[in-house]
């Protein structure tokens, strides 16, 4: 019997558990597909945002300010790279200066620090590739950037570090009311009890809440497709670059990301079904759009497009809370924009106040916030890489070379908390195969490992769990 | 007789020559557009027989593949045939480059290693 | 050989252990250089070679027709009777101008230094990513050397049905390997007019199986969630845009990409090198050396070539190089500059140095197809070497050669152009 059962693991179902692990709680996340961080935290746009977007009083302006303090300490503990790079609301027309004034007071009302309007002038020195229309801009130095899921890998990691346990391919089917709480059971037929559920589901938030009784909100989905750019032009923009908000939304971003990239994107348009196919209209809005914010974007050094959905739900606004169904039923749901930057707050919260009031909360003796050091080879000095080769040989070979990823690192993922298990998951934790080449030379040499150290034959190997194996069987 | 006239890409070399055959009576009579011997060869067997040869690979007794190829060229028509017998093979290693796995894969040909394995 | 032996210094260094290093450390050896390592990250000699089981290599240089291996091996064997250093399973990190080379290996990281460098790390395959294909990404995408790596080397097939978009040689060759192992190819489709790839490949890769190529076609969509199920080609227009209505609909697994050969130049641009943005490697004279003293750059890694006999002939233009630059020292130079003019996508070398003996081979690649043209070498207004050709593809490296005499009246850039209709 589980005391808490989450359901997602996404970044929201990562960090609340990673702060269950934290008590003498029998802990467990379970996830539909082959591994975390495969919904909404696999492709978005990585911004710790600063607060002044949200409306004055919501959920969502509380926790984004929160979130935002939050984040540098939780994401050094987790070993999760993250940068205080500052954003930039660009402003092209005169309107667009007048939501500026908008925003910066709002922002100041959410309690966000530094905001400063720039002059044409001072976002210039501040973005020498920023288009000549630019007429000014909201600075806010308390903008940055992280990956999304390395932060939803790293805080599910550390949670089962600490003994919280993660059931993958289990697809919810049921849930089962009784005396103790709950019986939750997968497609497959595994069955789980426990005393209290947090439904973190993202998209299926509304599907799953209805298994206990529960249809207070309906979610819905927005795919956003991006364009990814080579590291080589990592010193383009190195601020988040954000058009004014109109009615008609945000818009898209010009970014560095945490790895040195230039992500660009995301495109926004009603997708039910969650599907992250790109379209020919997608990219080419986005391309569209970066040449309005910037001069000259390196769009040759493309070396990816993808999409992400986002979901939100209809009360739009973050739904946290115990579900009016059954107290011991919490819903995280409809965390939109500004959901990632919100994740630490939204944990804490949950864990504290609406966990703390269903089952005692008595702090671990020994739960250790740091994850396993979680290095990139590369990062090392010299002398360091020698010592672990020297420990480990396999530190010496390079497996990605656009990356410089080798398979000491890819052997540890495969082993580490959560392990991987297929292709995409070894990329997500290593970014092996992320680089130029989208491993062109390093596919073959690492699903060789992934059969080796799992045990399997190469044809037993999948890009992203059952239904994507690569080989189709051997040649003879 | 214009049906008799034969238009071909030659492939004994990059240049990949286009070459035009006459042809009577099943032969080549007049070769014409090669730039070298070969090619005047190529156009003559093209007509008649096409042959190709084949490159692939076999398996060895400890799993591991060797690339291997037919010493001549086979006939084309024969080559599905050929790689069904190719694809039965097992060889035993070590390989090396120019060891003569099968006599006789079809065709006359021998089935030769084009590579090392240890 | 000093196989797999490496000391911390050495007169010539070798960066990669494919055709053109290995060619390069040969002739480095036979033009009196001793103290040469070569530096290889796989486990065996011979580059990409070793995957590329098909015949064709070495008509050129040995008269017959090799295999990859089989063409690797024969300079495998001539490296082995020289004393010449390699380094198997060693990556090179990243060098810099006063040639420190940063290598790993299982033994740890050093620092080798160098008198001289040969850069011969080749080329890699742009990806899919590169083309902002819509649809998703579900397993059953290749590129076509991928699928080559999978199938020749490791033994296993990535699928059964197969479309291919590019028409590449690697992507037409894989288009037969993929037939022979019982797969069916559906289409090739190419987004140029014309092919990319070598005519012979045409015929003897998709007419002789009867495989589809679709001119002016490019993939528009590609369909799958967990393995790819289909994939659409569309025509395209003059701007390479696809027009509505002439979608053709595959279902497949597998989709193979062939769409073009990148020199591969991360340790080149560690180390500071000028590059060209038209070759995308370095800028070389036309001993193949580097805008850096002492650091020489050949094959794939300066300028993709259709044959591997040419980069064997160019990497040992730069081995001859640094032996002469050991043992002589460096030289004063005295250049011009090659443009490409009309018509033309690129020229090498890029620099002629008129201090260096010797007739100066141009290597450069047209830009479209041409009929019945010509292309001249001009320098001060005046043509100082000049070709007819019936036909000029850009899938075909073209040369010409300019004598010594030409070169030492230099006194200006000169600049091949391409004129058509004569």
């Amino acid at each position: 019997m589980f005391d808490v059962i989450v359901i997602g693991g996404g970044v929201i179902g990562g960090l609340t558990l990673r702060e269950l692990s934290k008590y003498n709680l029998n802990c467990a996340l379970v996830e539909a597909q082959n591994d975390v961080a495969i919904g909404q935290s696999r492709a978005n746009s990585g911004i710790v945002h600063a607060g002044y977007d949200a409306k004055e009083g919501s959920l969502k302006a509380k926790f984004n300010v929160l979130g935002n303090k939050m984040m540098p300490r939780v994401a050094k503990e987790l070993g999760v790279k993250y940068r205080n790079n500052g954003s930039l609301v660009v402003a092209f027309t005169n309107e667009d200066l007048v939501t500026l004034q908008t925003l910066k007071a709002r922002g100041e009302t959410n309690g966000v620090e530094g905001l400063t309007i720039l002059s044409k002038d001072e976002l210039r020195a501040k973005e020498p590739n920023i288009s000549d229309n630019a007429l000014g801009a909201l600075y806010a130095p308390t903008g940055g950037i992280i990956c999304p899921y390395e932060l939803t890998i790293a805080s599910i990691g550390n949670a089962m570090d600490n003994g919280a346990k993660l059931y993958t391919n289990f697809k919810v089917s049921e849930i089962v009311k009784n005396q103790d709480g709950f019986t939750v059971v997968s497609e497959k037929g595994q069955a789980l009890d426990c005393k209290v559920i947090i439904n973190a589901s993202g998209l299926s938030c509304d599907k799953i809440a209805n298994m206990v009784g529960d249809y207070s909100f309906k979610m819905g989905a927005r795919k956003g497709e991006y364009i990814l750019l080579d590291k080589e032009n990592s010193n383009f923009v190195s601020h988040t670059l954000f058009f004014t908000p109109t009615k008609a939304g945000k818009g898209i971003l010009v970014t560095q990301t945490v790895d040195n990239n230039i992500l660009l994107g995301p495109t926004s348009t009603e997708q039910a079904d969650g599907s992250t196919v790109t379209s020919e209209s997608g990219l080419a809005f986005v391309i569209q759009k970066v040449k309005e914010m910037v001069k000259n974007p390196p769009l040759f050094n493309t070396i990816t497009s993808f999409a992400g959905v986002r979901a939100y739900c209809d009360r739009h606004d973050f739904i946290i809370e115990k579900s009016s169904a059954c107290e011991n039923f919490i819903n995280l749901a409809g965390i939109e924009s500004p959901g990632l930057t919100s994740a630490p707050a939204i944990a804490e919260y949950v864990v504290k106040e609406l966990i703390g009031s269903l089952l005692p909360l008595e702090e671990k003796a020994d739960f250790n916030p740091e994850r396993a050091p979680d290095y990139f080879f590369k990062n090392l000095t010299n002398e360091e890489k020698t010592q672990l080769i020297l420990k480990n040989p396999l530190y010496g070979k390079i497996v990605c070379r656009c990356e410089e990823i080798t398979e000491g690192e890819i052997v540890r993922a495969i082993h580490e908390n959560p392990p991987a298990r297929d292709l995409d998951a070894v990329k997500r934790r290593t970014r092996a195969s992320m680089g130029r080449c989208q491993g062109g030379f390093c596919q073959p040499r690492i699903v060789e490992i992934l059969a080796r150290e799992l045990g399997v034959d190469m044809t037993e190997v999948t890009k992203s769990g059952e239904g994507s194996e690569l080989v189709w069987g051997k040649t003879k | 007789m214009s049906e008799n006239i034969k238009n071909l890409t030659c492939i004994e070399c990059p240049m990949g020559c286009s070459i035009t055959v006459r042809v009577e009576n099943g032969v080549a009579i007049e070769v014409s557009g090669n730039n070298c011997v070969r090619g005047k060869l190529y156009a003559e067997n093209e007509v008649v027989c096409p042959k190709r040869v084949i490159t692939t690979t076999v398996r060895l007794t400890n799993g591991d593949v060797v690339s291997v190829k037919t010493n001549m060229p086979v006939e084309k028509s024969k080559v599905f045939e050929i790689m069904q017998k190719i694809n039965k093979v097992v060889a035993s290693a070590p390989v090396r480059i120019g060891d003569v796995l099968v006599e006789d894969i079809g065709c006359g040909a021998s089935l030769v290693a084009t590579d090392d394995r240890d | 050989m000093g196989e797999n032996k490496m000391k911390l210094n050495y007169d010539i260094v070798v960066i990669g252990g494919g055709p053109a290093g290995l060619a390069a450390a040969i002739s480095a050896y036979d033009n009196g250089a001793r103290d040469i390592l070569v530096i290889e990250r796989e486990k065996r000699l011979g580059g990409i070679l070793r995957q590329c089981i098909h015949n064709g290599f070495g008509l050129t240089r040995f008269k017959e027709s090799l295999s990859g291996p089989e063409y690797s091996a024969r300079f495998i064997e001539e490296l082995k009777k020289r004393e010449i250093d390699v380094a198997l399973e060693t990556t090179v990190l990243s060098l810099t101008q006063d040639k420190k080379v940063q290598v790993i290996n299982e033994q740890g990281v050093f620092t080798i230094s160098a008198k001289a460098v040969i850069l011969a790390m080749g080329c890699r395959e742009r990806s899919r990513g590169a083309l902002n294909i819509p649809g998703s990404r579900p397993a059953g995408i290749y590129s076509a050397g991928t699928a080559q790596k999978y199938i020749n080397l490791n033994g296993y097939m990535p699928g059964k049905r197969v479309v291919i978009l590019g028409s590449g040689d690697i992507g037409l060759i894989m288009a037969r390997r993929m037939t022979l192992e019982g797969a069916k190819v559906l289409a090739v489709s190419e987004i140029m007019p014309y092919s990319s790839g070598l005519k012979r490949n045409i015929v003897q890769c998709l007419n002789d199986f009867d495989i589809p190529l679709y001119l002016s076609h490019t993939i528009t969509e590609i369909r799958g969630d967990k393995r790819v199920t289909g994939v659409t080609i569309s025509q395209v227009d003059e701007n390479k845009r696809p027009i509505k209505g002439t979608e053709k609909h595959f279902e497949c697994d597998t989709i193979l990409f062939s769409v073009g050969l990148i020199p591969e130049n991360e340790i080149t641009k560690s180390a500071n090198i000028p590059l060209s943005p038209r070759t995308r490697g370095a800028v070389v004279y036309q001993n193949r050396e580097t805008l850096v003293d002492g650091i020489f750059a050949c094959g794939n890694t300066i300028q993709v070539h259709d044959l591997v006999d040419f980069v064997s002939e160019e990497s040992e233009i730069a081995g001859k190089a640094a032996a002469t630059y050991i043992l002589e020292g460096a030289k004063e130079k005295d250049s011009v500059a090659t443009i490409n003019g009309n018509n033309i996508g690129y020229v090498l070398p890029h620099r002629i140095d008129k201090n260096q003996k010797g007739h100066v081979k141009l290597f450069f690649r047209v830009t479209s197809t041409f009929r019945n043209c010509v292309i001249n070498v001009v320098s001060g207004g005046e043509v100082i070497a000049s070709k007819k050709r019936n036909i000029a593809v850009p899938g075909e490296m073209e040369t010409l050669i300019l004598t010594q005499d030409k070169i030492a009246l230099l006194s200006d850039d000169i600049t091949v152009e391409l004129k058509e209709g004569v």
